[in-house]
Order: C-alpha cells, then structure tokens, then sequence
C-alpha cells in the first residue's frame, strides 16, 4: 500500500491525520516540521505528501520546494493543508511545486476524499 | 469510514496550553520599539494551529475568537498594522480568554462566550480600521459558495477545454488522474489535441504538451467539475462551457464578485445575533442536562491527571535497560540449571549484575516521573508582569535552574505555594520605585526564583532584593497576636520565623494580592505535606531569601534501617545528622524534662523510640544503645534506639491512604524478607515526643497564664 508522509507540528493534527489514513490502509511516516520531513522522505519511500504550511525550523512552502529538487520528488504528489485566509500561502505553494491544497478545518472523510484524488 | 474525533481531543488541548504558554511567554518578552519577526512568527503560528486544530475537531468557539487574533497577528507579520503597547495586553488577555475556553471545553462545560466577544469586538474594531475587507474574506468565500450552488444548471453535460502548463507534471499534478476524476461524474469521451508538441528532438520529457477537448455527459454541476481542475486552474487554460446553453456563466460570475462587498456588511450584522442564540441555546440545553454533564467533567478530569507526557530517549533508555534486565535472567536461570559450587564466582556476578540493572532501572522509572520545573515556573513572567502593573511597582523576574526535574506529582503541589510566595514577595517585599531610590537603590526592583538539586533535594528559592523582613515589626505583632510572649529571647531567625506560624500577617491593609486569609503557615504546610521545608533569611534593607526544600519523589527514599527490640523502622537517610555511641558524661538530665545529649557545645535532646513507641527495647538506657541524631524543621533530636542495621532505598506506601494519618510516621515500605516496616516522620515524631520548639513555648505559655 501507497505511503503518505505527514508533516504537521501540532501532534494532534499529525495523530489525526495519521489515524485516518492508517485506517484506510495507508503507511504514514510521521514528521514534525520541514527540515525533518525532509530527512525522512529523503530515506524513504514517500508515494504523497501532505504538509501543513505554518511551521518551525522549515515551513511546508520551504519542504515543497527543497523536494522538488531531489530526482524521486519531481513528481510525488504534494498537498498542502492551508487556512482559507492564507490565499497567498496556495500562490507561494503552487509556485514552489505543491500539487494541491486541502482547506483547514478538515474531516476525515474530507481528508480521505482528497487522497484518493491524487492517489487513484 | 467515521473516525472518532473526540480521542484526539486531550493531545489538542495538550498543544494548545503548551501553544498558549509560548505565545504568552513571547508576548511578555516583546520589546515594543523594536519588535523582531520571528517572535511575531511564533506568536502567530501558535495561533495558527490552535485555530487550525479547534475548527478540526468542531470547537468553533475557539476557532472563531482565535480566527480574528489570528487575522491581526497576520497584519502585524506583514507589516500593515503597527503593534502598540495596549495591544500586547489585549493579546495576552485573549491568551488567557483561549486557555479559559478550552479549560472549559476539557471539563465538559460549553464556551462561557462573554469575554471572548468583548475581546472579539475589541479586535474587529481594530481591524475595521486598518482593514475592513479582510475580516471578510470567509463570508465572502461563503457567499461564492452559495452563488454557484445557485447556479446549479439543468445542463445535459459539459463541454470542456484543457490545456494545462507545460509544467503540471512537475507540480505532482497528472491530467490522466483529472480525467479519471471526472469520469465518475458521468460519461466522458476525451480527445487529445496534439497540434503542440514539437518534433522529437525538442522534447523535453518532463513536459506535458497536450491538450484536450472533454465531453462530460450526464447531471454534474459546474462546481463539481471546477473542483477537478481548482488546483491547476490558475496556470491552466480552461473553458467550460455547457452542453445546453442556458445562461452566460461569464457574466453571473461578474455579478458575484460586484455584490460581494455589499454582502459583507450584511453579513457581518446578522451573523453576530445567530451565534449569540446558539450560546444561549446551548446553556440552556447545559442547563437541563447538568447532572450528566457534571459526571462527564470529573471523568475528563481524571484522565487528564493521569497522563504524562514523556520524552522518547526516556523510553528508549528504559527498553534499553529491560534487554540488559532479560539477558541476564536468562543467564541465571542457565546457571541455575545444572548448578555446581565451582560456578559459585559466576552466580555472584550474575547476582551483581542483576542488582545493578535493576537499580538503573528503577533510576529510569523514577526519571519518567521527573519533568523540568520550567513547568512550574513558566506562569510566574505574566504573574509578576500583571502584578507590577497594579502595584505599580517595577519589577525584574530572573528564573534560574529551568531544567532541574522534579516529580510531577510534588509539581503540581509546589505551584500554589510558589505563587503565594512569589506574590509575598512582590507585594510585601518590594517597594515602591520612589521608596527605592529614596533608600538607594535600583527603581527597578528584582525577583530571583532559583532551583537546584542539592543531595537527594530540590531547593527552590525565591529571591527579593526588597525592604527585608521587618523584624521589629514582626515581634511586636507576634506578641499582640499572642504568639510569644515579651520576655522571650528569641533569635533572629526564630523572629523570621513567626511569620509561617497560623494567624500571623503583617499587611497593614488586606490587598487585592496577599493578605487573603491564606497564610505562610498553609504554604509552610502545604510544603511540610511534601515532606519538604521552608526557611526564610532576611537582612533589612537588603531583601529576603525564601528557601524551600523538597524530596526528589514522593515514591522512593533513601532510608536508614534501625532496629528497636524486635522491631524494624526507617529513617529518611536525608534527615540524619550523625550516629553515636555516647558516654555517661555527654548525658545531661533535666529535672522535669526529658534528657539532653550535649555535644559540641550544643544539647539535644534525646528521645526514647521505645517510650514513644511502648515498645520493649533490647536496652533501655542510653549507655546501652546508640543514638542516632535526626533533623526536621531545624530541630535536632537524638533518637535512642537498639541498633543501626542496613542503608537501602525503600518504596512508599502510604499509610495515610490506605488507613489514617498516624502521627510520627510518614508512611510504610515492605522489607526484603517480606516485612512491613514503618518510615519515621522526624517532624512528627518530635511533636510527638514533645521536645519541639513549640512545645516549649507551650510550656512557657501555661507558666505565663499560672503566673498571671
């Protein structure tokens, strides 16, 4: 089954969001900002990403664009967990690389919906 | 598939209290003159996920107050608003608005609104004057919404043109996924328009330069096939169009966005009214089912104590020292099997080896428990920050020695007592600016809380470079209230204190801030229930040092095994001064009292465990047996008892809980041969002996009244 790697600094949006993909059958490698996400994904075998945008040490528009220039992220899917407010963070994420965006507040179901999109 | 949302819930509320103290602690530390981004960016991300995480899990209350500090802090990033002092205030008031809110969403008890919407109101004005279409931006989102639900068409079908940039693949996007997306929606027939693609030799193959023209038959609304192309839309040329054409798409969407600034203020004007009655809804529904929600608010409670958060390489560590733990069992067990004298040497370092494991992994465990004191200390910025301002007073706070761990449980009891403290010493210790100058001194008066472990203890201290404790004043208030008599002697640091006795308090008048009816003597006994003490030294003029002491853990000790005819007891290792074998010439007997050990020109007096006990003593006298000289609460007694057995630590049991508090013992432990031993409580047992300072000034109180 396909791996998403999850990056999120708050441990209850990451426990979320990684309840529910498991729950679906996915594996999810869990990070906490960018710079580790990056770490991970650099090791791993990552088929999707789903980063927040707002966070310490590396922001998700600074994660897009670092994976984008490593040869296995030219084209993994990379979505972003934006606020509706923040329509300049889509912009600056497009820009960068991110294939989507999935607006905050989410469900799971939401969340699901939106995977499966990308994932097929 | 339906996921419980409700067992994330305590790790939400868990960040959002650490989120809280992060921006607090930010917000107190900004210098309004010149404010640095990233703290401005630490402030705002800790807003952003609270807002982010209590829309996910359905707190919209939160959500919505924390949306609108959330859109100021965004201003205040971008650099179109300008911060002022009063507004660090509000923010810090909506932090504590936020912690109150989800204090309350984790008890089970809905949303008191009433402050958040003053504060709300307070932050709406102020983005009304900087930026009114901002605040409006999801109403206007709603808005389109509706529009476009409106616009749903009886299209048999849509007719679509794509032509994606030449880089969609490299943005993870794949039209072939698009197009499977929209083939659920209905039947769909594509056909590929390759007039773009260069000749072989100019290919990139990254690139995509195909487009499609797309029929898509069947019942799907217009908003559903946007929301297929919503990522790519932007830098895509698309033209959807309807298959029956009914009305100009084009122009409804002009007529949207032109009355959208329109739908804003009305917006604004009856959303406010409807969330009022969904408040009020609510308490009334609160209020018909209070018994049910009462117990669910206790439940939550309990978990709430009864979770630790720790770090992994504790986790690590300790599964580290299990392995070590297996391994050598299973070496034993092997030895054990076809055991021989000669692998006697082999037995006994396996044995070594196990004790030694099972010491670390006990150390570990305790460390589980162990959390930095930075926990307790990090309230004391805003207190003392708030503080000052009513007192009027200007006040430094240096916090030192954050890391030094203590037992979660002796953390949750010490904050109460700290914050009387350090309330103390901010209201009585301090003095006004102008008092200060006058005397010489700083205008700027400073507060000093200090930790650091010291033997099997913590010491806390809490430092004020105030007026000092006035001693004059405090004798003659301890003499009116009755405390000591006039003709006592008493030395400084027994005038000192006086002021942890019941019933004691110098203020002159009862302030907002101390002089509440909760004296130093509650803090003494909250700390003396710790199995801790407190002291204060103080020289006038200079400022005061309250020094409290704590045991490491309330789970384990260090005890000293003593035995007393057939019995076994245990003194904390941490209270005993020295042991010794005496001569008849260090006894002193006082006619009437008990019996005093003078040594090194200082007398003790000596307590009898047997007699204290009624127990019957292998040797009676003080010749005979040893003495073993203890302290707590700065008084030294020498304890009588048979003999001095073993030194080990010893694990808690608490006889309080388990049956009532007993005077003179603190608690109990099971000995290695499967005894039960009691652990002797040294402050106890000299009120229990009756050779405490308190008892003699009882003394002295009853000759007083017989004389008079």
């Amino acid at each position: 089954m396909a791996t998403i790697l999850a990056v999120d600094d708050s441990a209850s949006m990451r426990q979320m969001v990684s309840f529910t993909l498991k729950g679906a059958g996915y594996d999810v490698i869990e990070a906490e900002d960018g710079q580790k996400a990056l770490d991970k994904a650099k090791v791993s075998a990552v088929d999707l990403v789903l980063t927040d945008v707002n966070m310490p040490i590396m922001d998700g528009i600074e994660l897009v664009k670092n994976l984008r220039t490593l040869p296995d992220y030219k084209f993994t899917p990379i979505l972003m967990l934006t606020t509706e407010s923040a329509g300049d963070k889509k912009v600056q994420g497009k820009n960068a690389g991110a294939t989507g965006w999935l607006v905050k507040p989410f469900n799971p179901e939401q969340l699901l919906a939106t995977i499966k999109k990308v994932m097929g | 598939m339906s996921v419980d949302l409700s067992q994330f819930h305590q790790v939400f509320f868990e960040e959002s209290y650490e989120g809280l103290d992060v921006m607090e602690s930010a917000l107190l530390n900004i210098d309004i003159s010149e404010i640095d981004d990233e703290t401005i960016n630490e402030i705002f991300r800790a807003a952003h996920s609270i807002k982010g995480g209590s829309g996910t899990f359905g707190f919209k209350d939160i959500a919505e107050f924390t949306h609108v500090v959330e859109t100021l802090l965004d201003l205040i990033r971008s650099d179109q608003f300008e911060m002022k002092a009063d507004h660090v205030d509000l923010f810090l008031k909506s932090v504590d608005c936020i912690r109150t809110m989800i204090n309350q969403l984790e008890s089970g008890v809905s949303c008191d609104m009433e402050v958040a919407d003053e504060l709300k109101a307070a932050f709406n004005r102020l983005l009304d004057g900087e930026d009114a279409a901002n605040g409006g931006s999801n109403q206007v989102d709603l808005n389109k919404t509706d529009e476009s639900q409106d616009n749903q068409s009886n299209a048999e079908g849509w007719q679509i043109y794509f032509k994606p940039e030449l880089d969609i693949l490299r943005t993870g996007n794949d039209p072939v996924r698009m197009f499977r997306e929209l083939s659920e929606l209905g039947e769909l027939s594509v056909i590929a328009v390759t007039d773009d693609i260069p000749s072989i030799s100019d290919i990139d193959p990254e690139a995509c330069y195909m487009a499609w023209n797309l029929t898509l038959f069947g019942s799907a609304t217009e908003e559903q096939v946007n929301e297929v192309f919503e990522w790519v839309v932007d830098e895509s040329e698309l033209v959807i169009t309807p298959l029956i054409l009914q009305r100009d798409s084009i122009e409804e969407d002009q007529d949207t966005s032109a009355s959208e600034d329109d739908a804003v203020s009305e917006h604004k004007t009856t959303i406010i009214p409807d969330d009022k009655d969904e408040t009020v809804d609510k308490e009334v529904a609160d209020e018909q089912q209070s018994p049910t929600k009462k117990i669910v608010a206790k439940k939550e409670v309990k978990t709430e104590s009864a979770s630790i958060r720790v770090g992994t390489d504790k986790i690590d560590d300790l599964i580290n020292m299990v392995g070590e733990l297996v391994i050598t069992q299973s070496m034993l067990e092997e030895l054990g099997k076809e055991f021989t004298i000669e692998n006697l040497p082999k037995l006994m370092e396996g044995l070594a080896q196990l004790s030694m494991h099972t010491r670390e992994l006990q150390e570990n465990v305790m460390r589980i428990r162990m959390l930095p004191i930075s926990f307790a200390f990090s309230r004391f910025p805003r207190l003392v920050h708030d503080m000052s301002k009513n007192l009027n007073k200007k006040v430094e706070l240096e916090l030192l020695g954050e890391q030094t761990e203590l037992d979660k449980t002796v953390m949750e009891r010490i904050g109460d007592p700290l914050v009387h403290l350090v309330r103390n010493s901010l209201d009585h210790g301090l003095e006004l600016p102008e008092q200060r100058l006058a005397a010489g001194k700083d205008e700027m008066g400073k507060i000093t809380l200090n930790a650091f472990h010291q033997g099997g203890n913590i010491i806390i201290q809490i430092i004020d470079d105030g007026a000092g404790l006035n001693k004059e004043k405090i004798l003659s208030k301890a003499i009116d209230n009755g405390l000591v008599s006039a003709s006592d002697h008493l030395s400084d640091d027994q005038i000192n204190d006086l002021i942890f006795l019941p019933g004691f308090s110098t203020a002159e008048a009862v302030t907002d801030i101390s002089g509440r009816g909760v004296g130093m003597d509650v803090v003494r006994r909250n700390i003396q229930e710790l199995n801790g003490s407190v002291e204060v030294e103080s020289t006038e003029g200079e400022g005061s040092v309250f020094t409290i002491r704590l045991p490491l853990t309330l789970a384990i000790l260090d005890g000293q095994l003593i035995s007393v005819g057939e019995q076994v007891y245990i003194f904390p290792l941490v209270s005993i001064v020295e042991s010794i074998q005496t001569h008849d010439q260090m006894i002193h007997r006082v006619s009437g009292g008990c019996d005093v050990l003078r040594l090194r020109n200082e007398y003790i007096p000596i307590v009898k465990l047997w007699d204290v006990f009624n127990i019957k003593p292998k040797h009676e006298t003080v010749e005979d047996g040893l003495l073993v000289i203890v302290e707590g609460d700065n008084i030294k007694i020498a304890v009588l008892v048979d003999d001095l057995l073993g030194q080990q630590q010893v694990v808690i049991k608490s006889i309080r809980e388990n049956y009532r508090p007993v005077h003179g013992v603190s608690g109990a432990t099971i000995l290695g041969n499967g005894t039960v031993s009691l652990i002797l409580d040294i402050s106890g047992l000299i009120k229990l002996a009756g050779v405490g300072r308190d008892t003699y000034k009882k003394v002295s109180d009853t000759n007083d009244t017989e004389a008079a």
